[in-house]
Order: structure tokens, then sequence, then C-alpha cells
């Protein structure tokens, strides 16, 4: 009944969600943030920790979510591991790009490995009331290397 | 009274009649035919009232109260025609009652703004209810910050029903206002408001009842309740979008400020000082939504035509057989099955998130909304984020109760 929904929820997405990665605490965190989807009510927090050199050592999230968020959220942390903060931005930006727009060249500025992982979350650019689910992780990363406490997806558009 | 006149008889209602009336429900969705069940958050409209709106725009429009000549007189007639048949759909005792607004959250809010301001002071009590949607707990936090009154919740059980011993315990001296809802959009639950109005009158307590989801549903008599404010929108009744009605006992809505200031709300203006309106225009300061006011009354005929006790019945049928279709499907919990409960049937899964429910069944045409519903307190309480919601009007037919519950098991397929 779903086929064409396949290219929305592929098997990685369905995989991750389901049984999501690095679905954990991470006890003094250096980057610690809560992300809020008001519109569907969805919660998530997301820890980073560093080492002194700046690097991402570890990442982690908490929450409840549907598979998109789910899956979008593991799939980060596992990316985010041996990147620096000023990379794990520009994954961020670019992901962000591909959501919203669905242009393929959105992650032109990141590896072609990661880009190929991210790829898969790109068919929510035709589901415009799911491209929050997407980004919500992603958002709530970005403001902890930030410094800031939490995020709410209604503040921003996408 | 003898048995034979006791007999109830069974109302007929031709749905397949009513769908005719209904141009969108022709629609296909991704290729399939409209499952439409989303009615709580908003219904479709029959070709009556589209057709009542279409008719004053072609024919006799021209703004209200304002002008001497044939159109302004004619279109009054209509807005006043449309406000008495709203009168007379609640059973109110006056057409001055009944206060044209833009839909029940505004409605609430000119309580609250304009009672609620003038007869609260700090210490003040207002109860409201677990299953309040945002729209009735918003403007009375307004009110808590601004004067320091205080809000008291009346819980539900785990099944949401309304805990009348609760309630009844909520209640004293200090009680100002009962603000409620008459049906939970999310639960579906109908609370005993004959009985709330009752004991919040021998507390000394005035009371407002939330009716956008129950006037949809159930025949509301606003004398008998003797509830002192009734609120409800439009677009849930089968009536445009930008219109709703606040109906205020009259010596209550008299004793009330005016809550905007414009035209129409008054009666001589000075730079220095002005006279307000009579009821109901004191409360309708601006040009109103003149046909959408028609529109509604065009729908009240509608829902009157078809009765109320007909189609409550076949969405009560419609509700049962969902239900048991429903709970046929492995990891899916109804949330709210108190007695007596109205059309809206709220489920979750264990396979899916509401929002991957919400985004699969839509490709098989079926439209139910997922979510916090605007009610995130009961979330809350029922330890939810979210929940799916199908809810059903009077165009619902068990066939598509078929297709919904199809596309649910071709969700648990998908996820399982």
């Amino acid at each position: 009944m779903f086929d064409d929904l396949r290219e929305l929820y592929q098997e990685v997405i369905l995989d991750h969600g389901k049984s999501p990665r690095n679905f954990r605490e991470i006890d003094h965190a250096k980057y610690h943030a809560h992300g809020n989807n008001p519109m569907c009510g969805d919660q998530l927090e997301v820890f980073v920790e560093t080492d002194d050199a700046g690097n991402i050592t570890d990442a982690s999230f908490l929450g409840k979510g549907c598979a998109i968020s789910v899956a979008s959220a593991s799939l980060m942390t596992e990316m985010l591991r041996g990147k620096n903060i000023d990379e794990a931005r520009k994954m961020f930006e670019g992901f962000h790009e591909m959501c919203t727009t669905g242009d393929d060249n959105a992650l032109a500025g990141v590896g072609q490995e990661d880009a190929d992982r991210l790829q898969v979350l790109s068919g929510v650019s035709e589901f415009p009331m799911r491209v929050k689910c997407a980004t919500l992780a992603w958002h709530t990363m970005n403001a902890a290397t930030k410094g800031e406490a939490g995020i709410s997806t209604e503040d921003e558009r996408g | 009274m003898n048995a034979t006149a006791e007999a109830i008889v069974n109302p007929v209602f031709d749905v397949e009649a009513a769908r005719r009336d209904f141009p969108i429900l022709t629609r296909e969705i991704h290729g399939k035919p409209l499952v439409f069940l989303d009615s709580a958050a908003s219904a479709q409209k029959p070709r009556q009232v589209i057709d009542a709106e279409r008719y004053i725009y072609e024919n006799e429009y021209a703004n209200v109260h304002r002008g001497i000549h044939y159109l302004s007189q004619i279109c009054t007639d209509r807005m006043e025609a449309a406000r008495e048949k709203i009168r007379a759909f609640l059973n109110a005792a006056k057409t001055g009652e009944i206060v044209f607004t833009r839909n029940a959250t505004e409605s609430i809010n000119l309580v609250a703004a304009s009672w609620g301001r003038k007869f609260l002071k700090a210490g003040d009590e207002i109860i409201l209810s677990e299953m309040e949607h945002h729209s009735n707990i918003i403007p009375w936090q307004f009110l808590r910050d601004e004067l320091g009154v205080v809000l008291r919740i009346a819980p539900v059980t785990d099944d949401g029903e309304f805990r009348m011993d609760a309630f009844a315990e909520l209640l004293g001296e200090r009680t100002k206002l009962v603000a409620i809802t008459h049906m939970s959009n999310v639960l579906g639950t109908i609370v005993p408001v004959a009985d709330v109005v009752r004991m919040a009158h021998d507390a000394g307590a005035r009371v407002l009842l939330d009716g956008a989801q129950a006037v949809t549903h159930i025949p509301v008599d606003v004398q008998a309740l003797d509830c002192d404010f009734y609120v409800f929108s439009g677009h849930k009744l089968y009536g445009p979008s930008g219109i709703g009605v606040l109906y205020g006992k009259e010596e209550l809505l008299e004793a009330m400020p005016p809550y905007m200031g414009g035209g129409e709300m008054i009666r001589a203006v000075t730079f220095e000082k002005a006279e307000w309106a009579e009821l109901p225009y004191k409360f309708e300061a601006g040009t109103p939504a003149i046909a959408q006011a028609v529109g509604l009354g065009a729908a009240v005929d509608y829902m009157t035509g078809l009765g109320l006790d007909a189609i409550g019945a076949h969405e009560a049928d419609l509700l049962n057989y969902a239900t048991q279709r429903l709970s046929s499907i492995k990891g899916l919990k109804i949330i709210g099955t108190a007695p007596g409960k109205s059309s809206v049937l709220s489920f979750t899964m264990d396979c899916a998130h509401p929002h991957d429910i919400g985004t699969l069944v839509d490709r098989a045409g079926v439209a139910i909304r997922v979510g916090h519903h605007c009610a995130q307190p009961l979330m809350d309480r029922m330890c939810l984020a979210a929940t799916a919601r199908a809810s059903f009007g009077l165009y619902n037919t068990r066939g598509e109760v078929d297709v919904l519950t199809e596309s649910l098991e071709a969700v648990q397929e998908f996820f399982g």
C-alpha cells in the first residue's frame, strides 16, 4: 500500500528508527541541549563530548520521536565522532539545506562518504511537514555547540 | 406515559445523500478516494453553506448596520437572521445574547478579558479540567499573571472520564468561574455539564462551557443547561472559518465592558467619551465577518434539517464500529474510553509514532490528525507525547472506517 513511501522511509531509516545508535546519556558532556518540536510534542536531548583539541570524541541522544527524527538523530551521532565543532556545524548547514530544498549540491561542503549517508534523508524535502522531524536533532546539536540550553523548531522554518 | 409512547424511534439518516452535499468528498488524494477523518479539527462544508456565502457576495453584499441603501439593509437583515438561527439552535432566550466572534478561541478571550478583568481579583479561583484545549487554558493564564487569580485543575481518570468527585472537592468559596470543555477534542469524553453547572452555581461560581466539539454532535440547550457562557466555532459545525459564537446570559453581557473598541460597538462618541451600543453590538467592533455569519446560519439550517439526533446516532454507530475494528489491530491502544464518549478516536501504535502513521495513511487517502491536539497538559497527564486521532463527522461511513483499518494494518506491516 505504501510502496511510494520507500523513498522517504529507506531501509537505513527504518533500521535506525527502530534501533537507534548512541541512545544514551553522556555524563558531564561538554555540550548538551534540549530540542523541542512543539508541532508534534517531540522532545530530545543531544550530548556531545570533545577532547582538548576540540575534536568530537562521543555524541549521543535521548528522547522520543517519529522514525524520521530518531533515525536522523541516530545517524548524526554516528557521524559526529571524529569531526571538530566547525565541521559539525558545516554538516548541519548542508544537511539543513538538503532537507529544506532537496538540492543534492547542498552537501557539497561535506565529505563524500558523509554526504552519501545523509542522502538517505533527502526524501523529506518532498514532505514539508516532516522537515522539522529530520532536522530537530541537528538544530539541537547546533544549539548545544553554541552553548545554548535548548531550541524549539517553532522558531525556525525547517 | 405508556411503554409504546416511550419507544425510541430510530432516526433515519441517509449518509449517502448527505455526502452528495459535500463537493470536496468526491476528490481523490494521492490517487485514492478522500477519507476525511479530521472533522474535529475543521469540518468540510456542504454546498448549502458554500452557496449561501456565494449568494450573498453575488447578490446582497454591503456593509451592515451602516448604510440606509437597499443592499446594506438587506445584508443586515441576512446577518441578523443568521444570529436568530443560532439563538434558536442553542435555545438562548434572546438574540442579543448571541455575539459573533472569529472563533471559540476569541470568544473565550473575550470573556477572560472583559468579564474576568472586571469581576475577578487576586486569590479568586478558576477551575479548568485536565482535558482543556490550549484555547481554554492560555486566556486564563493571562488573567492569572495579570490579576493573581488561581487556576485549579479538575482531573480525569485514566480512561478519560471526568471525575465529578474531585471536581466537587475543588469547588469552594473562592471559586468564581468554572471554564470547562463540553466534549474533549482528544478523548471524546462528554462532561456531564448540567451537573457541573448546578454544582458550580450552588458554590456561587459562573460557568463557561467550551462547546467547540460538542455542538457538532449533540443538541445544546443553554437555558436547560443554565450555563453562563457557551462558546463554539463555525468551522467545526460545517460552517465557514472566521466566524464563531459567544453565548452569554444577558445580565452578564450587560455588566461587561467592551472587549475591543471601534465602529459598530458605540452609540455616541466624542473625543472625551463614548457610549456603548446595545447587545450584542457592544462586543462586535469593526466590520464583522458578514458572509461567514450568513454561512454559519446556513450550516445551522443544514444541521437542523438533518436532525442532530439522527446525526448523533449515525456518528455513534461509526464510533462503535471504528472502536471495534481498531481494537482488533495488534499493538494499537485507544486513548479515551469514557462511557458515553462522542465521535473522536485517539490512538497510539506500538510499531509507529503518530507522525509516521499520519504520513503513511495519507498515502491511502486517509486524513487524520496527529500530534498533541493543542492539549499538551492532557498529553502529559496521559504520559504521551502525541496520538493519532480519527474523528467522525456526519458524512463518514463504515466503509471509510474499513479503509482506515486496512491502512493501519498496512502501517503495522510497514514498520512491524
